[in-house]
Parts: structure tokens; C-alpha cells; sequence
């Protein structure tokens, strides 16, 4: 097994995915963190702000931008979901084919 | 009978006289034995048996009880992680909190959802790929396995402890409000039920009666949010215009002039009193969004799925069903303001909620539903509690099983039977602990609990799981001096916090002033891990270093990962 993982690690097709699936999450981490930091920082600094109406009526801004970092969460997810789907696991199967044969 | 209010025709002016009346009915209707919850709730306890009796045919090795012989789809496990969160505390607690000071409940519901795509991207295929029963597995892959099991196991029973308590004793108080049973009997209750689930059904009963409950409970909710917007042509302006009117009208009832009591009205349309400080926002959206990634109980379920492509999909699912979970409680909040706090029948001689302030979802499924639906949801309230202490159960006996007696106290040696024995056991230990506890407790303020755990969880396992899991220079004794000054910082500082300090202490001041230690406990951790780590120049930290090369590998493609297909 150790033979595997050494002639793996060295497997540039290995090396390329590693790099493309970090730099990946690595920015969708950080989108992650900046926009659920970034709402509540806004509302620890300006809690007027999100509580102004948008239109003269009852609805605040806070409501659209709330839903908006849940909307967020499950798009990111699904972003992520998506692209490991069609762009990562191919090359881990064709890996795991070659490595077993 | 009640009479329900029908919300769009009744003008505000009525409801000072609404309020008088509501003198006559008084609080003690509450105390009355509901048999139509009781029914709906023997039905669900029927069938959750039956699913326990069909699983314990299925489980007999190790591999079958800790991780339902990892035979869980995606789509399954999502439901059941979902159903972890949408826990009884969340579901009347969010509410409650939603009805009391509207925005600020949204706030709070965020945090939990946030740390799920956080989980996704940093760890769940990892986990899976490098795992087998429980999150020490992962954390130890390459290190030293007795010291790192020992903290894994410490910080996951501390964990699972805190969550359970909370747990029970909000089982204990809803129960009696309810169903009118006394409290002892409903801890007992519920000690009693999980403990036939966990230690016959194993991983299997324990996921499929989340499930079942899981579905229950989104099923539920979307009547009711569907029935309560219906109410306003599905206009949610026409829902937040009439509840700022409610809240309005309710803070001139209580004396405040016209302009104060139009600003209370309005606030709640916006951020309240949930968010102080910079430091605090920070701190508490930090112990939130990175619990999630250590809590033993939810890192465990992606041990439930064959490969990482499943444990990528349950996290899609969770975070889907979560979200739209949390829409539902915001839209029945609002709900309740709009038609349970107009409503005399609901309330006592003081305006405040019957039974307690975590009734509001409670009341508004009578209001949209009548007797039938509200017993329907006393069921479902009481299932989720159910469900989410067997997996937090499971989670501590898997600790003590897998982590102390297979590998620290056996070497690795233990058979699966042996094994499976000392689970049990361990079940049945933590059930009495849980339910003594539970009966300890019930005076005391709870609600801090799973901010604890959230803290604790979010101060330990996660700053050791992604550190070993990316850095290669982390070593044994930078895992286990960070886990530990993780767990006791944490700990500490909670202790000093106002939320124990000042309100079971009794002390005036506390000596650390914020609402959660995280902002301070999990960098520290991170710091510990990081500067123990590279000044380690043992002849095990070269073992450690050398390691990871293969379990990044493996991490990263699952290649000589064990598949726990079952055949």
C-alpha cells in the first residue's frame, strides 16, 4: 500500500487534481466566511441598516439579505457538488481503475 | 373550546379586551392529559420499534452498529444529519425566539446553517476516506494512537454530555407541558426508548428513525408555514406588516407612547439584542460555523455512506433540507406573532405564552390545525428528541467502544464481539447517567449547554481534525497539548461567562464578559498545535511527519480506504 500511495503522490494527473480541488474549495471557503462574517459584523457595527425598510413597507432589507446567505450556503454547496461530480471524480475512478488492475 | 382568532378580520382595537378576557381562563388548562398526543405519540413509538426490531436482525458485527455497515445513500444520511439539526431545541426554540424578537431569530438560525458547506469543503470526503467508526479514527490516522484516542474520547463524551443534558431536560419540560405527564416519568421515558433503539438497532435504527422523524417534522412544518402564509394571499409583506401592527399594538397595551411603541413594532424587522459586540458576533458565529465541523455525533453519520461521493451528496441534502427547514421556522414565528399572540386562549393573565415561552410553534399548530394537528406536532417534538439523543448516545458509547477499549486499553486486538459488548454496555451507562442527569437538572437553566458544545466541539476536535488532516508538520503531542488547551479554555471561560458566572453562580460580575469563549479558545488551540508541533523533535514526531505523505494520498482519492459495502 505504501508502494501505491508513493508511486500516487508523484502521479502528475494526482498532483494536477490536488491542486485544482484545493484552490477550489479554498475559494469557496472563503467566500463562505466573508459573507457570513461580513452579516454579522454588519449587524454588530450598524444594526440600523439592516432593519430599513425597502420600499416604505414592512419588509426590511435584512429580510432578502438573510435569506440570501442561506440561499448561498446551499448554492455553494451545490457548486461544489457539482464540479467534484463532473471534473474531480473521473480522474480519482481512472486512478482507482489503474491502481487495481 | 378555543376559539381562534381569524387573523386578517379582527381590528387591533379588540385587543384590549381580548387581553382582560384572557384573566378568566388562567394557566391551569395547561396541566390536562392530552390523549390525542399521547395516541399520535404511541403510534410513533410503535413504529419506531418495529423499524428497531427489522434493524437488529441487520446488526451484528461492529462495523453494522457504529455505521449501519455503511449501506446509507446520500440522500439518507442527508435526511438524518438534517434531522440532527432540526432538533426539538431548534424547532420551538428558533420559533419562540422569532416570536419574541422576530429578526434576531434568523440570525441565530444562519449560524447553524453556515457550518455545513464549511464541513463539505474542508472535511467530510476526508473523513470518509481516511475513516471507519469515529472521528479519532481520522484524527489519529498517523499519530500516536493511545494520546490522541484518550483527548478524541474526552472531548467527544464532554460533548455528547452537555448536548444530552440539554436534551433531556428539554424533554422532561416539554413533555409535561404537552402531554401532562410528570417530568421524572418523561426523562425516564425518554431514556428508556433510546436505549432499545441504540443498543438493538445500532446505526440503523438510530438513522432510520431520524429519518422518519425528519420527514415528519419538514412535513409538519410546511403546513403550517403553507396554512399560515394562505392566511395572507401568500404575500409575506401582508405576514410582516400585520405582525409589526401586532407587535405594535402589544407595546401600547403594555404603556409605551405612540412613537415607542411604533419603534418596538417596527424592530422587529430587524437585528435586536441577539448580536452585541464586534467580539462577541464574531465569537458566537465562529463557535456556530466550526462546531458543526466537530460535533461527534454529525462527523460520525459520514462513516453511515460507502464513499466520499456519497458523503459529498449527504451534505447537499442536509444543507438543502436545513435551509429550507429554517424558512419554515421564520415564515412560523412570524406566524405565531401574527395569529397566537392576538388569541386570548393562548395566552395567560400577564400576555405572556401558556406554558412557557417555547410554546409559540405549539399554539399556532392549534391555530392552523386544531386539536388533531396540535397533537400531531406534540408527537413530532417529542420524537425529535427521541432521535437526536440515540445518535448523540451512539456517538459517546462509539468513543468509549472503538476509541478507549478496542485501541488504548485492548492495542487494536479487541474482537468485534467484545467490542459490541462494551458498546452496549456503555449504552446502557450513559442512558442512566443521562436520565440522572436530566432529573439533577431540571431546575436549572439548560440553554447554555449547546452553546457549549458548540463551543467546546468548534475549541477542540475541529482545530485537531483539519490540522492533521492538512498540515503535514502536525505531530502527536501538538494534537493532544492543542485538543486539551482547546477543551479546557473553552470549558473555563464558560464557566467565567455571565451565562454560569452570573446566573447559576450568582455572582455580580462576570469575569469574562462574553457570550461564547470561541473567538479566544479555538486560535488559541490552533496556536498550541501549531508552535508544539514544530519545537517537537521526538523520534515520534518524525514517525508522525513521515506519514503524511500516504494519508493525503488516501484522504484525497480514498484509495486503500476500507469500503464498507455491505454484501
Amino acid at each position: 500500500m505504501e508502494d501505491a500511495a508513493a508511486r500516487l503522490a508523484r502521479d502528475p494527473r494526482y498532483i494536477a487534481l490536488v491542486r485544482r480541488r484545493g484552490r477550489f474549495t479554498t475559494v469557496l471557503t472563503i467566500i463562505m466566511l466573508i459573507v457570513y462574517f461580513g452579516f454579522i459584523l454588519t449587524i454588530a457595527f450598524d444594526k440600523a441598516l439592516l432593519a430599513r425598510s425597502i420600499s416604505g413597507g414592512a419588509t426590511s432589507w435584512g429580510i432578502p439579505i438573510g435569506l440570501g446567505v442561506i440561499a448561498l450556503a446551499i448554492l455553494l454547496t451545490g457548486l461544489y457538488v457539482w464540479r467534484a461530480n463532473r471534473d474531480f471524480d473521473p480522474v480519482i475512478d481512472q486512478l482507482r481503475a489503474e491502481e487495481r488492475a | 373550546m378555543r376559539r381562534v382568532v381569524p387573523a386578517l378580520g379582527v381590528p387591533l382595537a379588540l385587543l384590549p379586551a381580548s387581553a382582560a378576557s384572557a384573566h378568566a381562563i388562567g394557566p391551569a388548562v395547561q396541566q390536562a392529559t392530552n390523549w390525542t398526543a399521547i395516541g399520535m405519540f404511541a403510534a410513533f413509538v410503535a413504529l419506531t420499534l418495529a423499524i428497531t426490531r427489522w434493524a437488529a436482525r441487520r446488526t451484528r458485527t461492529a462495523s453494522d452498529f457504529y455505521t449501519a455497515g455503511g449501506g446509507i445513500t446520500g440522500f439518507q444520511n442527508g435526511l438524518a444529519i438534517a434531522g440532527d439539526f432540526m432538533s426539538a431545541a431548534s424547532f420551538l426554540g428558533i420559533s419562540a425566539q422569532i416570536y419574541a424578537d422576530g429578526y434576531d431569530g434568523l440570525i441565530y438560525s444562519i449560524g447553524f446553517l453556515v457550518g455545513w458547506p464549511i464541513l463539505l469543503f474542508l472535511m467530510a470526503e476526508r473523513l470518509r476516506n481516511l475513516g471507519r467508526f469515529t472521528f479519532a479514527d481520522v484524527a489519529s490516522f498517523r499519530f500516536a494512537q493511545t494520546p490522541v484516542r484518550m483527548v478524541a474520547a474526552c472531548s467527544t463524551l464532554l460533548v455528547v454530555l452537555f448536548y444530552l443534558i440539554a436534551q433531556m431536560v428539554g424533554a422532561g419540560q416539554l413533555i409535561r407541558l404537552l402531554f401532562g405527564l410528570p417530568y421524572g416519568y418523561a426523562v425516564v421515558i425518554v431514556g428508556v426508548l433510546m436505549t432499545l433503539y441504540v443498543l438493538f438497532g445500532g446505526m440503523t435504527a438510530t438513522t432510520w428513525v431520524q429519518i422518519v422523524k425528519a420527514m415528519m417534522l419538514l412535513g409538519a412544518a410546511s403546513f403550517m408555514a403553507i396554512a399560515v402564509l394562505a392566511r395572507f394571499g401568500f404575500s409575506p409583506e401582508a405576514l410582516f406588516a400585520r405582525a409589526v401592527d401586532v407587535k405594535t399594538a402589544l407595546a401600547a397595551l403594555a404603556g409605551a407612547g405612540p412613537d415607542e411603541a411604533v419603534a418596538k413594532g417596527r424592530a422587529i424587522m430587524g437585528p435586536g439584542g441577539f448580536i452585541k459586540d464586534p467580539i462577541s458576533a464574531i465569537s458566537i458565529g465562529a463557535a456556530l460555523m466550526f462546531g458543526t465541523a466537530g460535533l461527534p455525533h454529525i462527523l460520525m453519520r459520514f462513516f453511515t455512506v460507502p464513499d466520499a461521493k456519497a458523503a459529498r451528496s449527504s451534505v447537499l441534502w442536509a444543507t438543502g433540507w436545513i435551509g429550507y427547514f429554517y424558512i419554515l421556522t421564520f415564515v412560523i414565528g412570524f406566524g405565531a406573532i401574527v395569529l397566537v399572540a392576538t388569541d386570548p386562549g393562548f395566552l395567560d393573565a400577564d400576555g405572556a405564552l401558556r406554558g412557557g415561552s417555547n410554546m409559540a410553534a405549539i399554539h399556532l399548530a392549534q391555530a392552523v390545525g386544531g386539536n388533531l394537528f396540535l397533537g400531531f406536532i406534540s408527537a413530532v417534538a417529542f420524537a425529535t428528541i427521541l432521535a437526536v439523543v440515540a445518535g448523540l448516545t451512539l456517538s459517546g458509547a462509539s468513543a468509549v467502544s472503538h476509541d478507549l477499549y478496542a485501541t488504548v486499553i485492548k492495542k487494536g486486538q479487541a474482537d468485534s464481539a467484545s467490542e459490541l459488548r462494551v458498546s452496549r454496555i456503555t449504552v446502557l451507562v450513559l442512558a442512566v447517567v443521562a436520565i440522572l442527569l436530566g432529573i439533577v437538572f431540571e431546575k436549572q437553566n439548560v440553554a447554555f449547554m449547546v452553546s457549549l458544545a458548540f463551543a467546546l466541539a468548534a475549541s477542540a476536535n475541529f482545530p485537531v481534525l483539519l490540522l492533521s488532516l492538512l498540515w503535514s508538520g502536525c505531530t502527536t503531542r501538538g494534537v493532544v497539548a492543542g485538543g486539551l488547551v482547546g477543551l479546557l479554555t473553552a470549558l473555563v471561560l464558560t464557566i467565567l461567562s455571565p451565562a454560569i458566572w452570573v446566573k447559576i453562580l450568582g455572582y455580580d460580575a462576570p469575569i469574562f464578559p462574553y457570550g461564547s469563549p470561541t473567538i479566544f479558545s479555538m486560535p488559541l488551540a490552533f496556536l498550541t498545535i501549531w508552535i508544539v508541533s514544530i519545537t517537537d523533535r521526538t523520534g515520534r514526531a518524525a514517525v508522525d511527519r513521515a506519514g503524511y505523505p500516504a494519508q493525503r494520498v488516501r484522504s484525497e482519492t480514498g484509495i486503500g480506504a476500507s469500503s464498507a459495502h455491505q454484501h
